[in-house]
């Protein structure tokens, strides 16, 4: 079954991170998802960019509305996401904890089973 | 366990967000800064034994007022207040704190913060080491490396700053509109001017002034966030960071520079620039251009353009057109003459900077591209006078160089 393992965090702690420490981060995470990869069960993974860099689009019939970012004053926000093949929530609980192990602190993340994937493809 | 880093990444980030309602509370800057301080070594040791707080921001809040009112107190000869790992279990107090401090106020008490470093009195060497002291909470010895003085000196010219904006002249009341506008354009403005400390230094300089670009960055994304639909803080992060993209590719191993259409463009960092042209995107739906939003997106232009050759031109001069009609000055001007050089030849870009020459006598970079375009349509002798000018003007070894070059090509021909 597929799995979407969501990640929140306060966006103000990460974007504190040196760029040391925002490597050794990733390289940590990377070590995680090389094993995954091997083990056939990682499907994409995104980083986002800032909220400050996204824009909502709100459906209001013929005229949709359009605002600068996720306006939601919440702590912790959704900074990216893995998909992840597991026979069990369990197995997808164990990654999102080895995952929480290489990025310890502060932030979450949402075990979501997945309705309906399509892989897709961008160009190269 | 926790980790001491994310708890170190915690306090960074709490840090204008704490310091300013601190600010509010007690009036006082030194009082304020002691006050996190204290809230600080604080959180070291309780969240290392306890884990994170609900919300961290608010954590030090509340237990950095309560040690400060606790001193007052002292001072006051009065019974203290319970010890601080009572009132930190006091689950339902921080959360009423966290509440208190969303909204309005807490995005004033930051944006106050940022703008009594700009005070007027103050001459930019002091505005941003203050700014990076007590907003970024850099210590006294990285930003005095940063600047590339002695500790002591730097301790001297943050004193001096901090004594010279009295606690008399901190504008503590609520802004309200046309004011709150005024404050977040000198904060801008200030957030620019970190950034171009950084950005200007010589290569050999960059390791140590590498921190005030990446300062600057975090506090126009601090401003950015506190304020998401004002263009011009869109223009003016993307500007930051689309600038920033290019840091690995402006300066050749032997430190002289590598003008922007010969960088190599795979050197250029494409997360920064996707956030940079993301922002102007968005910026540029507002309508409400400013001088923020067209450099930045003069500087998506280049970031759009594979290859320098493909560069839009055009666009360019059409934008430093706006730019010169919104805040005239030579400067822009000279920086346009560069479009209008590549979209109707160095003839008429002489023609628009030659009734420069008398405001910008003083500037390096005049008689640098007026070289450059005398070079071109091969006044020789005349480019061979401007070239000799401009080495006499360089503000770097690294500039005179690269002018060099160009006197030993004229000399080849």
């Amino acid at each position: 079954m597929l799995y979407a393992i969501l990640c929140y965090n306060s966006e103000d702690i990460v974007g504190a991170w040196s760029k040391d420490e925002d490597d050794a981060v990733m390289a940590r995470l990377a070590i995680v998802q090389e094993r995954l990869t091997r083990e056939g069960k990682l499907g994409p993974v995104a980083r986002l960019l800032p909220t400050t860099a996204a824009t909502t689009l709100r459906k209001s019939g013929n005229d949709p509305v359009i605002i600068d970012g996720p306006f939601a004053e919440t702590k912790e926000q959704f900074l990216g996401f893995y998909v992840v093949d597991c026979a069990s929530l369990d197995e997808a609980l164990d990654i999102a904890k080895e995952l929480s192990i290489a990025n310890p602190g502060t932030g979450s993340y949402e075990i979501r089973p997945i309705s309906i994937f399509r892989p897709g493809q961008t160009k190269p | 366990m926790t980790d001491a880093r994310w708890i170190d990444a915690a306090l960074i980030a709490a840090r204008p967000q704490a310091v300013g309602a601190l600010l509010r509370y007690f009036r006082n800057l030194d009082v304020a800064e002691e006050a996190f301080q204290e809230a600080c070594v604080k959180a070291l040791k309780n969240w290392t034994k306890n884990g994170p707080p609900r919300d961290p921001t608010a954590w030090l809040i509340f237990v950095g007022r309560n040690s400060a009112i606790d001193v007052v107190r002292r001072q006051a000869k009065q019974q203290p207040l319970p010890p601080e790992e009572v009132l930190s279990d006091l689950e339902d107090n921080e959360t009423t704190i966290a509440e208190n401090i969303d909204g309005a106020d807490y995005r004033d008490d930051i944006l106050r913060l940022l703008f009594i470093c700009c005070h007027p009195d103050l001459p930019a060497t002091q505005q941003i080491p203050l700014a990076l002291r007590i907003v970024s909470g850099l210590s006294v010895k990285q930003i005095a490396k940063a600047f590339l003085v002695g500790e002591s000196a730097m301790e001297q010219r943050i004193t001096r700053a901090k004594s010279r904006i009295g606690a008399g002249e901190i504008p503590f009341e609520t802004p309200d509109p046309i004011e709150r506008a005024e404050r977040l354009a000198a904060v801008a403005a200030m957030i620019y001017l970190i950034f171009n400390e950084g950005y200007s230094a010589a290569a050999s300089e960059q390791k140590a002034r590498i921190p005030l670009c990446d300062e600057a960055i975090r506090l126009v994304r601090l401003l950015l966030r506190m304020y998401p639909t004002e263009p011009e803080i869109m223009g003016l992060a993307a500007l930051l960071l689309l600038q920033n993209a290019r840091s690995a590719a402006r300066f050749d191993t032997n430190g002289e520079v590598i003008l922007l259409e010969e960088q190599d463009r795979k050197l250029w960092n494409r997360e920064m620039i996707n956030e940079g042209l993301a922002l102007i995107d968005k910026a540029m739906r507002h309508r409400q251009p400013g001088p923020y939003q067209i450099q930045s997106a003069i500087a998506a232009l280049h970031a759009r353009a594979p290859t320098a050759e493909e560069t839009d031109w055009n666009e360019i001069d059409v934008l430093y057109g706006a730019l010169e009609r919104m805040m005239p000055s030579p400067v822009i001007t000279l920086n346009r003459a560069v479009a209008v050089a590549k979209v109707r030849g160095p003839a008429a870009a002489l023609t628009l900077i030659e009734p420069l020459e008398e405001r910008l006598s003083g500037y390096f970079h005049y008689f640098g591209v007026k070289g450059g375009l005398l070079m071109k349509i091969g006044r020789n002798g005349e480019a061979r006078e401007a070239f000799n000018r401009a080495i006499a003007l360089a503000n770097t070894a690294a500039e005179a160089a690269h002018i060099r070059t160009h006197l030993d090509s004229l000399s080849k021909k």
